[in-house]
């Protein structure tokens, strides 16, 4: 499978990346050459073989469904590029 | 005492213990050889302050007898660590002056063993290279030179790069790294230093900037094997804020250095035997064998018959994890920001401002593999792969192989600019033989194996069986014995 020009931007939007006009040719052949690469995975008999989702076979740990944390508000927006309050400023959403 | 950098970090923690040389003038030494070799550009963010305090408390607590493991031992921590108070990059331009609120668990763990941290060291973009060129921060020189070839820059690895160049060039005695499809072994095998990779679940990846989950480790790079045991044992270890993170006692990694290997089965994969791979790498695999057999392992050849669709399986779960992981970087909670019209635009160019090319190409491959219509046949056949990749070595070592002997590298290191410039994958190959231990979540250590006739490292590649670095560390330990005497670089790059 190989991309064309619309599936980059396409593509781009999806990663919510901005591309130039003058990009997308130069994109469209690197990311293609990537996809001839994995292109060999098409010839492996996976039939029947279940997808490896966990590195080592690991039961999913559990603990109390309790607070374990909190009270850091100043502390999660001490990085903020922009901030007002105890809230994250983002350009306006709704009209 | 003559420089102390000269020392292994098992010697200066004895040096320390037996009080013949301090804590503070150890970090001082490593300051001071910090501040001459900044033609190497490992370090992003040096905190001297930081590391001199760490050492005065150290040497107090010496003097109490109250000493802890790494007590005033000077280290580099990789820029993908958070470190509380202090900038933590990813070498990326997009998290601008982020600084963590919070420390990492690894690095955390050193700290509570009594380690001084030297500072942030360089990596390729978020962990994405081979060859340190990625880094918003510019690239890392090798402290080595390729012989008669003095003007070329030689990479040092990548993405640990900052890590390996650090330790070759006596920076610090050791240095933290991660490694995702082989960051810690390449750049140790381009090096001359010893990587270790431990079992996926073995460290926490609490506070360890995610490229790739699910393959993701974190581990040590040192000069000597016995470092990087005195190291992982630190490193290692349950936590809870890590729910992959393994709940199993850590062993004394340093009791298996020099540890008999009398009657261990070596296999030798017959399919890393690759199209065109150069006689020198492997006549080094052969000696790499041979030294293993004179201490007594026997060498068996297997068969990993799924070897060569790794690098590809990688090339789709990699990215696809990352385009995951890396959604998080918006304009909103962090970082940098560009303006734009409305919100999306806002992420768009946020986002395009603050990653560089590779990460870019990554991001997109991987939101494409993931995208409707795409997912089962990229995603989900690679996951699939992926499974039969770790049957092979679960086959392998089922047949009673107790460790998987191969070369660390396809090449020695390459000069700047030289490779990947035309075609990404030309980079991506350099991988080849580190991969399938991530895809499998295997253990992995890179040990020198000697110089080639460039004048630069070459390594070997042990590979173990799940939590059993401690036969990788007797194995590797068995080869830097047997390893004729390397002669190092000569600090060239040194101010004086």
């Amino acid at each position: 499978m190989s991309v064309d020009s619309a599936t980059v931007r396409r593509i781009a939007h999806l990663s919510r990346i901005a591309i130039e006009d003058s990009e997308v040719e130069r994109l469209r052949g690197e990311l293609n050459a990537i996809l001839a690469f994995v292109e060999t995975l098409s010839e492996v008999d996976v039939d029947g073989i279940e997808p490896l989702t966990s590195a080592l076979p690991m039961q999913m740990k559990k603990r109390a469904d309790v607070v374990t944390d909190g009270g850091i508000v100043d502390d999660i927006l001490a990085n903020a590029p922009l901030r007002e309050d105890h809230y994250f400023v983002v350009p306006k959403v709704i009209e | 005492m003559s420089d102390p950098t000269h020392l292994s970090l098992a010697e200066a923690r004895d040096a320390l213990k037996s009080k013949r040389l301090s804590a503070v003038e150890l970090t001082q030494a490593h300051i001071d050889a910090i501040e001459k070799s900044r033609a190497l550009n490992c370090f992003i963010t040096e905190t001297p302050e930081r590391a001199l305090a760490q050492a005065l408390e150290s040497d107090l607590r010496i003097a109490r007898g109250e000493s802890r493991p790494l007590e005033g031992l000077p280290l580099g921590i990789k820029d993908l660590y958070c470190s509380k108070g202090v900038r933590t990059t990813a070498a990326s331009r997009i998290l601008d002056d982020f600084t963590p609120t919070y420390e990492s668990t690894v690095s955390a763990n050193l700290l509570r063993d009594g380690a001084a941290t030297l500072g942030k060291l360089n990596l390729d973009e978020f962990a994405m290279g081979s060859s340190n060129e990625t880094s918003a921060f510019g690239p890392v020189v090798s402290p080595w030179r390729r012989a008669g070839d003095p003007d070329a820059k030689i990479v040092p690895g990548g993405s640990s790069g900052g890590s390996s160049a650090a330790v070759a060039a006596h920076l610090c005695l050791g240095a933290t790294a991660t490694d995702t499809g082989g960051s810690i072994r390449q750049p140790a095998a381009f090096t001359g230093t010893v990587g270790v990779k431990p079992t996926y679940g073995r460290c926490s990846r609490w506070g360890i900037v995610a490229f790739a989950s699910s393959l993701d480790q974190a581990g040590p790079i040192t000069r000597t094997v016995r470092d990087a045991a005195i190291m992982l044992g630190s490193m290692a270890g349950h936590d809870p804020k890590d729910t992959t993170s393994v709940d199993a006692p850590v062993p004394d990694y340093e009791a298996a250095v020099g540890a008999s290997v009398k009657g261990r089965r070596i296999g030798v994969p017959k399919e890393y035997r690759i199209d065109g791979m150069s006689a020198e790498i492997a006549a080094l695999w052969d000696v790499g064998a041979a030294w293993l057999k004179d201490a007594g392992a026997e060498i068996v050849e297997i068969s990993l018959p799924h070897t060569r669709y790794a690098l590809p399986t990688y090339y789709i779960i990699a990215p696809a994890e990352a385009s995951s992981n890396l959604a998080r970087y918006d304009g909103v909670r962090y970082g940098r920001r560009e303006q734009g019209r409305d919100v999306t635009d806002m992420y768009e160019k946020t986002r395009a401002t603050g990653f560089g090319s590779e990460v870019r190409r990554r991001i997109m491959i991987g939101t494409y593999v993931l995208s409707a219509g795409y997912y089962d046949a990229y995603y989900v056949r690679a996951q699939k792969v992926r499974s039969l990749i770790k049957r092979d070595f679960d086959e392998a070592f089922a047949s009673g192989v107790d460790a998987v002997l191969t070369p660390a590298t396809p090449s020695t290191a390459f000069a700047q600019g030289e490779k990947g410039a035309a075609d990404p994958v030309e980079m991506y190959l350099n991988d080849v033989f580190t991969v399938t231990v991530n895809m499998a979540g295997l253990p992995g250590v890179a040990v020198p194996g000697g110089l080639a006739a460039n004048g630069l490292p070459l390594g070997l590649q042990l590979i173990g069986r799940p939590f059993d670095e401690e036969t990788l560390f007797s194995l590797a330990a068995a080869i830097e014995q047997a390893v004729p005497k390397i002669e190092r670089p000569r600090p060239w790059w040194r101010e004086s």
